[in-house]
C-alpha cells in the first residue's frame, strides 16, 4: 500500500514541509497519507504490534475489521472540522455562545460528533492569547482535530511551553503584545481544550469556507493566530 | 522521619528545558495506526485496560525510553505490559507469536 | 458535593510521592503553588485508581486551578498577568491561607 510520500499534488501551492497551517476545503478524502509499512525492517515493536494483534484477533477479542474502521474513523478527523467550527463561530456571534457553554451541542449542529470527549472552548480575546499543551504525556482534542503533530508530544514543547510560553510562541512565529494575557492550559485530566482564534483583521464579507481556509491546526492549539502566513496580525497590536 | 522525597517522574517535564522544538512531522504508518485503533478499542470498546494503565505503563518505561523509542513504540510497550499484566495474554503466547512473526518476516526476506 | 467554589483559593498540596509506581496526574511543577478556582469541572473516575484498572470505584472532584505564572516559576519571563490554568483533583488540594490585604 502506498502513497505520496513528502509532496502531495494540489491545485494550489503551499510553502511545503507538511505545513498546514492553512487549511484546503473540506474533503474527506483529503489526509495525511501514512507512509508505507516498510517491512524491509521488522523491528522489534513492529513485531510486537503484528502479535499482539494477531494475539487479540485469535481470541475473539478483536477483529481486523474493527481496527481497520478505528483508523477510518480517526483519519476522518482532521483539522478542517475545527476549521469549520471556527468560522461559523466567526461569523454567528449566537453560534459562538452555544459553542462556548456547550460545546458538544454545538458542534454536533454541524454534523460533527465529538464522542466521550470532554471539550473546553478557549476564547482568544484582545485581552487573552490562548496555548494549550499536555505536559503530561499527550492529551489533545483528538476527536476533532485528529491525531496531534510529533512537536506537540515532544519534550521540548511539553517542558518549556508552560514555564516560558512567550519564547515558545516567539519560534513558531507568534508574538503576543505585553499587555495581553498569555493563558497556559494544561491538559492533565479530563478536559480537552481547542483554541477559538480571534477573526483577523480585513475578513469582512468573506464566506464561511474562506475564513475555515484561514484557520490552521496551530491556530486551534494556540501557537499561532489566524490568518495567512500563521504569524497573524491582529488589531489587538 | 524527614526524608523528602522529590523525584520526579520521567514523564513530568512541565518546567524543564527541553531545548529547541523540532517542527518535523512525520506522516503515521499504518502500524502506528493500528496501535492507536487497538488502544481506541481496549478501552473504549471492550474496556479491558484504561488510558491511566497506558499512562503508567509509558511512565514506567527505563528512563531513556523518551530518547531512544518513538511515541507509538512506547505505547505498545505499554499495552502489552498492560495485557499481559491483566492476563490477557501470557508471556509464553507472546514469545511464541513473536518468534513465528520474525520467522516469517526472515523467509520473506 | 464540591469542597471548594470557584474562586476560592487553594493550595496545591507539597507532596511527592516516590514515582514509579504510583500515576499522578497533578504534575511536579505546580505542587505547593496557590491559584484560584477556575470552574468545578465536576466528577471522575480518580486516574490514581484508573491506573490499576479499577474502574468502578468512587469518583472525584475535579477541578480548573488558576495561578499566576509569576507564583509558579522563580524568574519567570513573560507578562505579570501571563497565567496557567491546570485541572486538578481535589484530594490534591488544600485551602489556602488568605493572603493579607496589601
Amino acid at each position: 500500500m502506498s502513497g505520496p510520500s513528502d509532496t502531495h499534488d494540489h491545485g494550489h501551492h503551499h510553502d511545503h514541509h507538511h505545513d498546514h497551517d492553512h487549511l484546503h476545503p473540506y474533503d474527506p478524502d483529503h489526509h495525511h497519507p501514512h507512509r508505507p509499512d516498510q517491512d524491509d525492517t521488522m523491528t522489534y515493536y513492529k513485531v510486537m504490534e503484528t502479535a499482539v494483534r494477531q494475539l487479540l484477533i485469535e481470541k475473539g477479542l478483536i477483529t481486523a475489521e474493527q481496527v481497520h474502521r478505528q483508523i477510518e474513523h480517526m483519519d476522518a478527523r482532521t483539522p478542517a472540522n475545527g476549521a469549520r467550527i471556527v468560522a461559523r463561530a466567526w461569523v454567528d456571534p449566537d453560534y459562538k455562545k452555544r459553542l462556548i457553554e456547550s460545546p458538544k451541542q454545538a458542534i454536533a449542529e454541524i454534523g460533527h460528533d465529538i464522542g466521550p470527549m470532554h471539550l473546553i472552548v478557549l476564547e482568544n480575546t484582545p485581552e487573552v492569547h490562548n496555548v494549550v499543551v499536555c505536559t503530561l504525556c499527550s492529551c489533545y482534542p483528538r476527536w476533532i482535530l485528529g491525531l496531534p503533530p510529533d512537536w506537540y508530544k515532544s519534550r521540548a514543547y511539553r517542558s518549556r511551553v508552560v514555564r516560558e510560553p512567550r519564547t515558545v510562541l516567539r519560534e513558531f512565529g507568534t508574538e503576543i503584545a505585553e499587555n495581553r494575557e498569555v493563558r497556559v492550559h494544561d491538559s492533565t485530566a479530563d478536559m480537552r481544550y481547542f483554541v477559538l482564534p480571534m477573526r483577523p483583521e480585513g475578513t469582512e464579507g468573506m464566506s464561511e469556507d474562506e475564513l475555515a481556509a484561514m484557520v490552521g491546526r496551530d491556530a486551534m492549539i494556540g501557537v499561532v493566530e489566524a490568518g495567512a502566513g500563521g504569524a497573524g496580525q491582529l488589531a489587538a497590536e | 522521619m524527614d526524608r523528602n522525597f522529590t523525584a520526579r517522574g520521567n514523564h513530568d517535564m512541565g518546567g524543564l528545558d527541553g531545548g529547541e522544538i523540532n517542527r518535523d512531522e512525520h506522516d503515521y504508518a499504518l502500524w502506528e495506526k493500528r496501535i492507536d485503533a487497538m488502544m481506541m478499542l481496549l478501552t473504549n470498546k471492550l474496556q479491558i485496560m484504561t488510558v491511566d494503565q497506558l499512562r503508567k505503563g509509558i511512565e514506567a518505561l527505563p528512563p531513556d525510553a523518551y530518547e531512544n523509542m518513538t511515541y507509538y513504540e512506547r505505547w505498545i510497550a505499554s499495552v502489552t505490559n498492560t495485557l499481559l499484566d491483566e492476563g490477557v495474554i501470557t508471556a509464553d503466547e507472546l514469545a511464541t507469536k513473536m518468534s513465528a512473526i520474525e520467522a516469517e518476516a526472515s523467509e520473506v526476506g | 458535593m464540591a469542597r471548594y467554589s470557584v474562586g476560592d483559593k487553594v493550595k496545591v498540596r507539597a507532596a511527592f510521592p516516590p514515582t514509579p509506581p504510583t500515576h499522578v496526574r497533578t504534575p511536579h511543577y505546580i505542587r505547593g503553588c496557590v491559584g484560584t478556582i477556575e470552574r468545578i469541572c465536576g466528577e471522575f473516575g480518580n486516574p490514581e485508581e484508573l491506573a490499576f484498572g479499577r474502574r468502578y470505584g468512587p469518583k472525584s472532584m475535579l477541578y480548573r486551578v488558576r495561578f499566576r505564572q509569576a507564583d509558579v516559576w522563580s524568574g519567570y519571563d513573560g507578562a505579570a498577568e501571563d497565567h496557567i490554568e491546570i485541572e486538578i483533583y481535589e484530594f490534591w488540594l488544600e485551602p489556602a491561607e488568605r493572603e493579607n490585604a496589601a
